[in-house]
């Protein structure tokens, strides 16, 4: 192994949270390298409006996605079975180059609210300790909605997100959403317009008494520029969108926002196709020293650094973790560690609305375009007396009908022949869906931990994921998804299918990249591995960002909160930690 | 070039410390910033790390030059010129011993530089590290490589003198054409040129081929040059790379990219201003073709469904990212050469500190063949207040042809 010569910083990961930080350090004049283990991807050169748009490429064989064969995870129910390997990606997709998930994301842009960051004491006042299902392990985050606000909107403006204010500035505004937190500022662009199916069921959702509004995208309605002078364009809605990367400059990722401004710096470096082995500490193990990382030709290097960032996928920041020891890994029957506990998904559901009436044009789409409904989210109404807590995004966001993967066949079609395909050719323009994305709320067995059995081609053992759904989010999902079936009987459909969360977790079928938690932010290092600056409880040079500090996740999409922790954890580095380096910041 | 200004920056910095006045240094500083105007590095670099080592190749309708070394290097450099070298190179083409230049190294427009200036600019290149490294200048076939050749070829095409201010003029007026004649050397690209490679005087900026892309008139025509440009309009181009109508691209990308970007706004908006008040070249403008055309009705049908997307319905584009098409006087130049090339290899715009984006256009040639080529551009140079020759199949043929 070749030692390099020492940088100021080494950033592990060039998706959203590592470039945003290695920018913002970058602009502190610090000698920043980024260490990523995709390869270098570019709109220009890999998002050609010419080649872009193809499903088998994209979808099907996942382009963009991490190779099972370079990493993997391994997946069980319950810790009294054997995991076994994934080989092919299902539930979710982990992302994979510089842009990272950020290439492949839809776009829908959610704050967290306010009482998310309190979740465990908000519930406990509202409702009492003993309604608290026994099985969950709610915590804060140890931080504040004013806290993290300044940082949302820092986001949002590199990101150019598109939406309408329903607070701003704790002015309730109709036609934004009622229930996110006091914005500081308006959405850096207007809402995109929207398709038929997301008006229909406004419409339907207005007339029920509900407000609904246009979901918050990281698609741009308009040109824009953002602080770093990068330009987007305005999304055209071709419908490939989420698994593709943007061909239009109108999806943001840290490719289409952040990097073309960092790798300018003449202080910042990336090494792209170079997979991070190993962060490494002194003796003493509460100093990070830096990074071994081997590259494309199998050579291993050391990266000594003064400062250590980890901002890779969720699973590879806690799996990071676990190889380096940092941290005590968590341990179910005894309840003790902190590395890899309270690891949480996310609960999809779905109705299905078949119509012989009505066409909704279904190939024009985009991953974050719709218009949706809170009003059965998180706590935002009553759960005295359900049995549970939680509960979903209501919305109606068409991605694009795709010509392999889109197939809305009404219950007892044939699997194959003639009335197959009649009843794909009646149903492929006149069918819509209402999903409702909801919360997810951790447990004691569901962690993440390194597996006994199954390595990666380096030797080292593969992340084991242990997890199935709360009884709690099972019991939500029923609750939410009848309200979403209400809606849509409203609307009059020739029939539909009512999909809520059942039964056990399966890896196979699509459900949701949103994995979160296992390397967790909060006040107590008893049951939290990073402080409320993503600064890793007595290891001060080192930071680790991501989704992987969500105690557990609520019913929204994370990326917006990845972006504005990431803002969050540079700009406590910049404030305080590079003050008095080496210290935990007390600030 | 960024090393240079950080290194500028970093030496401005102990200058003000310093209680004294640097007289070496602010002539080192203005020298430097000459370089930068002249944008030397265009053709005297070929690796960054060896930065005016010469090596750059030219291609010239003649045959390849190449850029010479001009570090201080005694052997392969011009480590061992006097100043008088210097000079006599920069305003007769005339080099160390005698030895005569071509007009490729734009001496005929380096001859308006005055004497304090080109002072200034040698001090700077005397602080450049010599670099060894031998470069054949004269890669000309016989009988161009003759250099003796020259001395009629001066005879006909070039004119001697400093620049001499219109005192009829405004000061900016005259910074601006010292800039646009002399450094900025705007005529080796823009200027039509003779059979000998010449100037055409009196068809100073009015649009000329340059190594496969057509450099544009930039003369005060309404139609075909810079008549519609504001004076914003061509301080953001040359600053950012980017304005409503363009996205610097092929040649003109490193003019930005190396230079522009880092003139000082006084000399943007010189140059702006020396612009807006040019001659017209009495371009007739035509009338578009009609929409009925069938080259029209074909080429409307792929501007739908492969340009609009980002281009937008009706040309209109998007602000930063996406040039305007419609009422565009890059559209409407007599050649379309550079239209064909970008359309058909496609190509990236330039990427400069204030408008890092870069976009890409992408290339057509795998998915449109000549005709559609032929239609599409012939639909938008005749669409949306544009009007201009159509293009045909074998035009876009011959640049095709020309850049494999």
């Amino acid at each position: 192994m070749k030692k390099l010569p020492k940088t100021d910083v080494v950033v592990i990961g060039l998706g959203w949270a590592g470039s945003i930080i290695a920018n913002e350090l970058a602009d502190e004049g610090l000698d920043v390298i980024g260490i990523e283990r995709g390869p270098w991807r570019d709109t220009a050169r890999d998002f050609n409006i010419g080649t872009v748009t193809d499903e088998l490429r994209y979808v099907m064989r996942e382009e963009l996605m991490l190779r099972t064969r370079q990493n993997t995870c391994t997946m069980r129910n319950n810790p009294s079975q054997t995991a076994l390997p994934m080989r092919t990606w299902g539930s979710f997709h982990p992302g994979n180059g510089t842009g990272g998930a950020g290439n492949h994301w839809a776009g829908i842009t959610f704050r967290f609210q306010p009482h998310e960051f309190q979740l465990k004491s908000h519930l406990t006042e509202r409702y009492g300790a003993d309604a608290m299902p026994a099985e969950l392990t709610l915590q804060d985050w140890g931080t504040t909605w004013e806290e993290m606000e300044p940082h949302y909107m820092q986001f949002e403006r590199v990101a150019g997100t598109s939406g309408y204010a329903g607070n701003l500035n704790g002015e309730k505004r109709a036609g934004g959403n009622p229930f996110e937190g006091p914005r500081s500022g308006d959405y850096p662009t207007p809402p995109l317009r929207q398709p038929y199916g997301p008006t229909l069921f406004a419409q339907a959702a207005k007339e029920m008494g509900y407000q609904p509004f246009p979901v918050p995208s990281s698609l741009v309605s308009e040109a824009y520029t953002n602080p770093y002078g990068v330009t987007m364009g305005p999304c055209t809605f071709c419908g490939f969108c989420t698994n593709y990367g943007c061909a239009n400059y109108s999806k943001a990722s840290a490719i289409t926002t952040v990097l073309p401004a960092l790798m300018r710096k003449e202080n910042f470096t990336a090494y792209t196709n170079c997979e991070v082995l190993e962060v490494l500490t002194d003796s003493s193990g509460k100093k990070a020293t830096g990074v071994t990382y081997v590259d494309s030709s199998g050579d291993t290097w050391e990266q000594p650094a003064d400062l250590v960032i980890v901002a890779a996928f969720t699973f590879e920041n806690v799996r990071l973790m676990l190889l380096s020891h940092i941290g005590e890994a968590y341990d179910p029957v005894t309840n003790k560690g902190t590395t890899g506990r309270n690891y949480a998904y996310q609960t999809a559901n779905n109705v299905t609305l078949f119509f012989d009436d009505k066409n909704f044009n279904p190939f024009i789409g985009a991953g974050a375009v719709g218009m949706g409904i809170d009003e059965f989210n998180n706590d935002n109404f009553d759960h005295s007396g359900l049995g549970f807590f939680g509960g979903g995004s209501i919305r109606v966001t068409p991605i694009g009908s795709a010509p392999i993967g889109y197939r809305p066949l009404p219950p007892g079609t044939p699997k194959w022949g003639s009335k197959w395909k009649r009843a794909l050719k009646d149903n492929y323009l006149s069918t819509m869906s209402i999903g409702c994305e909801a919360s997810s709320y951790t447990t004691r067995t569901n962690y993440l931990s390194l597996d006994p059995n199954y390595k990666d081609p380096h030797g080292r053992p593969l992340l084991r994921i242990t997890f199935d759904f709360a009884q709690n989010d099972l019991k939500m999902a029923q609750y939410c998804t009848g309200k979403v079936a209400e809606i849509a009987k409203s609307i009059n459909p020739r029939e539909m299918i009512v999909k809520p969360m059942t039964g056990h977790w399966s890896s196979v079928p699509y459900q949701s990249s949103h994995v979160v938690g296992g390397f967790v932010m909060g006040a107590d290092p008893s049951t939290s591995s990073v402080n409320k600056h993503l600064q890793v409880w007595d290891v001060p040079n080192l930071f680790v960002v991501g989704a992987s500090a969500f105690p557990q996740n609520p019913g929204y999409n994370p990326t917006g909160t990845v972006g504005a922790l990431a803002f969050k954890a540079a700009h406590a580095i910049r404030t305080w930690y590079l003050k008095r380096p080496g210290e935990m910041i007390t600030a | 070039m960024k090393t240079l200004n950080a290194l500028s920056a970093a030496l401005l910095l102990v200058a003000s410390v310093g209680s004294q006045a640097q007289p070496e240094y602010d002539q080192y500083a203005r020298g430097s910033y000459l370089a930068t105007l002249g944008d030397c590095t265009a053709c005297h670099t070929t690796d960054a790390k060896q930065p005016y080592a010469g090596g750059v190749k030219i291609n010239t309708p003649f045959g390849v030059l190449a850029g010479a070394n001009i570090t201080p290097d005694r052997e392969t450099g011009i480590g061992d010129w006097s100043y008088d070298d210097f000079r006599r190179a920069m305003t007769e083409g005339i080099g160390h011993n005698g030895k005569r230049l071509y007009g490729a190294m734009p001496f005929t427009a380096y001859t308006k530089m005055s004497e304090r200036d080109l002072q200034d600019l040698w001090a700077w290149i005397q602080t450049l590290q010599p670099i060894h490294h031998e470069v054949e200048t004269n890669q000309l076939p016989f009988p161009f490589n003759i250099r003796t050749s020259l001395i009629a070829w001066n005879w006909l095409n070039f004119d001697k003198g400093t620049f001499v201010p219109d005192a009829k003029k405004s000061a900016e007026w005259n910074r601006g054409a010292y800039l646009v004649q002399g450094l900025g050397h705007c005529g080796t690209c823009h200027t039509s040129k003779n059979f000998l490679g010449g100037d055409k005087d009196d068809r100073f900026l009015s649009g000329s081929v340059v190594e496969g892309w057509y450099a544009p008139n930039l003369g005060a025509d309404a139609h075909t040059g810079l008549g519609k440009w504001t004076q914003e309009d061509i301080v953001s181009y040359l600053r950012t790379g980017v304005n409503r109508y363009a996205i610097a691209s092929g040649p003109m990308a490193d003019a930005v990219r190396h230079s522009t970007q880092y003139w000082r706004d006084e000399d943007l908006r010189a140059v702006a201003t020396f612009l807006k008040e040019g001659k017209t070249h009495d371009e007739e403008v035509p009338q578009p073709l009609a929409a009925s055309d069938d080259r029209m009705k074909l080429g409307a049908q792929i501007y739908e469904a492969k340009c609009s997307a980002c281009h937008s319905p009706g040309g209109r584009g998007e602000r930063n990212i996406f040039p305007q098409l419609a009422a565009n006087p890059l559209i409407n130049q007599p050649d379309a050469t550079s239209l064909i090339r970008v359309v058909s290899a496609g190509s990236r715009g330039v990427d400069t500190d204030a408008r890092p984006t870069a976009p890409a256009m992408p290339a057509f040639s795998g998915v449109l063949d000549d005709e559609q080529i032929a239609a599409v551009l012939t639909y938008v140079r005749n669409s949306w207040g544009n009007a201009a020759a159509p293009v045909s199949a074998s035009d876009v043929k011959d640049v095709k042809d020309d850049m494999k």
